[in-house]
This record gives C-alpha cells, structure tokens and sequence, in this order.
C-alpha cells in the first residue's frame, strides 16, 4: 500500500509537472503576439546569449572539427579512404556534433543563468513585486528570453559548425596531407539539403528546450538561496537530457522526411 | 474598503490560514502581528490577489477578487501598493527605474514627467541622492525606503507594509516608522502594517505627525487618545485570529497567548 501511495504521488506530480511546463510554454509564445512586446529585454538577451557564447561555440567547433579529423585517419585509412576526411567531418559536425554540443554548451551556459537569475528574483520576491507593479513576469521575463534563444542558437550553430568544418580542414592539409581543395570539395558535396535543415531546425528546438527549462526551474524555484542553487543544477541536467532525448527524435523525423526534401 | 469573508489558504496540505475573518475601513491602519509563520505575509499577498485561498472571500471595494483573472487583478493592485519584506527591488534595474517602474510600464507620462515625479517621491523617504545607484549599493535600510518609494508611485490609496522595520537599527527604523506615520496622517493613506516587532507597532499607535506653520512636520504622542481611533490590531496564532482590538485593548487583553506576545 505504502509502495502503490509512493507511486502514485510520484505520477500524480510528473504529469503536474508537465502541465505547468506545458502552460508556461503555451503562455510565453502566445504572448509574442500580443502587446506589449519587451524589446529592449529582447534585444539584451539576443546580445547575452549570442554575443556572450561565441567564444565558446566557436572553441567547441574548432576542437571537435579537427579532432574528427583526426579520428578519420584510422578509420578511413583502413579502407584507403583518407581523401574523405572532409565527408565524414562535414557529416559528424553538421548533421549531429554542431548542433547537439552547441546546446550542451549553451545549456551550461544560458540554463544555468536563466535558472539563477529567476530563481533569486523568485527568493527575493521580486517576481511577485513586478506582479504586484502590473506586469506580467511570463511576459517580461520568459518570453524574451526564449524568442532570444530560439533566434540565437541556430546562428551560433552555423558558427559552430564553420568553425569544425575549419579545424578539420588545418588536420587534413597538415597532418592528413590532403589538398585543400579535395576536402572542401568532398565535404560540400556529402551535404545534401535535409542536413541543412537539420542543422538549423535542431538548434530552434534546442534553443527553445534550454531557455524554457530554465525559466521554469528557475520560476518554480523554492527555498531560499539554497533553492537557487539547487534550480541551476536541476536547470542544466534536465535541458541536456532533453536536449539528447529531443535530437533523438529529431534525428528520426529528418531521415524520414529527408526523401522528400532532397529531391 | 477591504474585507476578508472565512478566508482558509493552505500550502501543500498545510494549512496557514483557517477561517480568518476581518475589515480594514478607509484611512484605517491596520496592524497585524504575530510570530514567523503565522501567515502574515500571506494575508498581504491574498489582499493582492498574488496567491489564492482554497475557500472565503475577500473583497476590495465590494469586488470579489478571489475569481478574478490576472488581467482582471491589474486594475485592483493599481490601487494598492506594497512594500516587500527586505524591498524586493529589481536587482538589474537603478533606482531611478524601480521607484519609476509603475510609470515606465504604464507607457503613459513623458520621460520628464517620470523624473519629476520619481525624484519626488525619493525626496519624500529622503533619499533623491541615490537615483542614480544600483539596489547592490544601497544598505538594507535604503532597500526599504527605495521599497516604500516605489509602493507609492500612482499614489496607491492603499499601502501594505511586509514587516518594513525587521533586521534595522534603532535610527533607521524609527526613519521608517515615521514615514507610515507621515504617509497616514498627511496623506491619509489606508495601511496594513506587517510587523512582529511589537515596538515599532506600539509608536505607530501613539504617535501622530502634524504639520506645523512653517511647513515643518512634527510627531507627538497623542494624549487623549481619539485620533488614533482608527488604529487596529490583529493578532494572529497560527493561521488564526486571536485578537482584534485597539491598541489599549490589546495591552488590557487576558488571553494567555496575547499576555505572553504583548509582555
Ligand atoms: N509559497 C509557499 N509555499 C509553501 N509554503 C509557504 C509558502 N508561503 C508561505 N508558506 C508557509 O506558510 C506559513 C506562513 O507563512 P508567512 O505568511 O510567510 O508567515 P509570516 O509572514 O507570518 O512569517 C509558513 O509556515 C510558510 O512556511
Ligand atoms: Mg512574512
């Protein structure tokens, strides 16, 4: 009885949890479309998040770039096939490691900044002041903060995703001794439309994931300074798993829908 | 008019308020004490309409509030403003923009107007030198008078006080106890007044500030004591009212509870 009591507490606030996710979810895009719009805050998230994080995405793509490359060598090699260095980079990094490690990184960074700075307005009461002055924190805080990430992930994924192209190109000139002019070549023609699309819809979807788990640990936050602490975490493990979880399925839905879209 | 009608609120199967009945008559000032945890700050936040009860009423001018929408709330709390314990001011915004805030959302005064009015309103707690410093360098009892500036900006007809004088020294809460007082007397402010420090109660009870003929205010203790009529207070023993009275009720009070907060 006590295990059935357990068990049903933990299901009965699961599916709560999802509800209150979904509303807040539901309420911060709905108010896009509706007056009055926080640009200022918008534009100082855009600036936040995509200016703050270049360094990073672009260290992260730089690195994973060439050691791709790197580990080409001995796969390939054993087939003879070291001149495709640039195909299999151009796949690994577009198709799956420049999106999927540009929002781990970004969850790290902006999960855990969104959660923190929620969290400790929720603490000390000022979510419940500016709701007290008329203002709707959903709309204030929320949603310019996923309409920023949403805008500024798949930039930062293209930034990423240059950036490994170009590492793996410095291995394959001076370490693979593979002309310049065969990898790029090899790597342009591996793309095919639907990884265009994929690299630039996974990261909208990733974008919206880690600023909307932030947000909400963050609003839901309980528990004083300690709270805080503990949203910021629970902000940065929930965001990467669903961040994994999501590219998941993403990845299923662009194999099935690739036919189509590479006609 | 503000009227609490059988009001019952629980927190997570915890009961904080039960049964808690009361009105606060215009230009009443009422003052709720009780230990930590007794649910006062609850009180203010239902008066606010931040948080719901599970049963009761409670009316402002006559309206129900307890089923209005977040929208709906807009226009009531207009009319109310709040001091948050510790100031709840808005960390990433100065204190031009948080004494401002109301105005700045409202979209409808010009800039000019917005620092005339915010410089008066800091002029009134005695602190228009700060306008241009961030909350992170104010001490704890500018916090409070920044606080007390913002809840008045729109010039609310109703005030709430979140235990405005906890954690100060001797000086600055007697700066603070004689802003409520002023704020009564001269402007004829309706306040609800949150408070375990019986002391700084015990002085808004006795004293009122006049004006004398050079402009200066005065505070004096009121002998006969008919001015102070409209001074209340509510005791509060776990969520429920224990006493409600004047001030020389409360000392004459024989319940054993009210004996042992009161000595
Ligand atoms: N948001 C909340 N969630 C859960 N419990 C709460 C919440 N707010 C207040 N409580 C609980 O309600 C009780 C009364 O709180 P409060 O009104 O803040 O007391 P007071 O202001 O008199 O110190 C406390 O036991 C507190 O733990
Ligand atoms: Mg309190």
């Amino acid at each position: 009885m006590r295990v059935f009591n357990v068990l049903s507490r933990a299901v009965v606030s699961s599916i709560q949890t999802i509800q209150s996710y979904t509303l807040l979810s539901v309420r911060a895009v709905a108010n896009i479309f509706s007056r009055p719009v926080y640009w200022r805050e918008i534009v100082l998230q855009m600036d936040r998040i995509g200016v703050g994080s270049l360094t990073i995405v672009a260290l992260t793509g730089f690195f994973t770039g060439a050691v791709m490359a790197i580990q080409s060598e001995g796969a390939l090699r054993r087939y003879g096939a070291v001149g495709m260095t640039g195909q299999l980079v151009a796949l690994t990094v577009i198709r799956e490691l420049g999106p999927v490690l540009s929002a781990l990184m970004l969850a790290g960074r902006i999960g855990a900044g969104i959660a923190s700075e929620l969290g400790s307005m929720v603490v000390s009461e000022q979510i419940n002041a500016m709701r007290a002055l008329g203002t709707d924190p959903i709309r204030r805080l929320v949603t310019p903060r996923i309409l920023a990430m949403v805008l500024m992930l798949p930039v930062l994924t293209i930034v990423c995703d240059a950036i490994g192209m170009v590492g793996g190109w410095i291995i394959a000139v001076y370490k693979l001794l593979i002309s310049s002019n065969q990898y790029w070549s090899d790597a342009l023609n591996a793309l095919q439309f639907s990884d265009l699309v994929g690299t630039l819809v996974k990261p909208v979807v990733f974008g919206f994931i880690i600023a909307m788990t932030g947000c909400y640990v963050g609003l839901s936050t309980t528990g004083g300074t300690e709270g805080v602490g503990r949203s910021t975490t629970r902000a940065v493990v929930s965001a990467s798993i669903m961040v994994i979880v999501a590219d998941f399925f993403l990845n299923n839905l662009l194999i099935y829908f690739a036919p189509l879209m590479n006609r | 008019m503000i009227e609490f009608r059988a009001v019952d609120k629980s927190f997570n199967d915890e009961t904080v308020l039960r049964q808690v009945s009361f009105r606060i008559r215009p230009g009443e000032t009422k003052i709720i004490v009780g230990a930590s945890g007794s649910g006062k700050s609850t009180i203010l936040k239902l008066i606010l309409g931040l948080i719901r009860p599970e049963s009761g009423q409670i009316l402002i001018e006559g309206r129900d509030i307890t089923a209005l929408g977040e929208e709906e709330m807009v226009s009531v709390r207009r009319q109310i403003g709040m001091v948050f314990q510790e100031g709840a001011l808005f960390d990433s915004l100065s204190v031009r923009e948080n004494v401002g805030y109301r105005f700045f959302e409202e979209g409808t005064m010009e800039e000019a107007e917005i620092e005339q009015e915010v410089l008066r309103l800091l002029g009134f707690v005695g602190l228009a030198e700060a306008i241009d410093k961030m909350p992170a360098e104010l001490s704890g009892g500018m916090k409070r008078r920044v606080g007390i500036a913002r809840a008045l900006a729109g010039s609310p007809r109703v005030v709430l006080y979140d235990e405005p004088t906890a954690g100060l020294d001797p000086i600055t809460k007697r700066t603070i106890v004689e802003l409520m007082i002023k704020l009564r007397d001269l402007e004829g402010v309706t306040s609800v007044f949150v408070t375990h420090d019986l002391q700084a109660a015990t002085t808004i009870a006795s004293e009122f500030a006049t004006v004398d003929g050079e402009g200066r205010v005065r505070f004096s203790r009121e002998k006969a004591p008919r001015r102070l009529l409209n001074i209340n207070f509510i005791l509060l023993e776990n969520g429920r009212i224990c006493f409600e009275g004047n001030h020389q009720q409360l000392m004459d009070c024989e319940i054993p509870y009210v004996r042992r907060f009161v000595d």
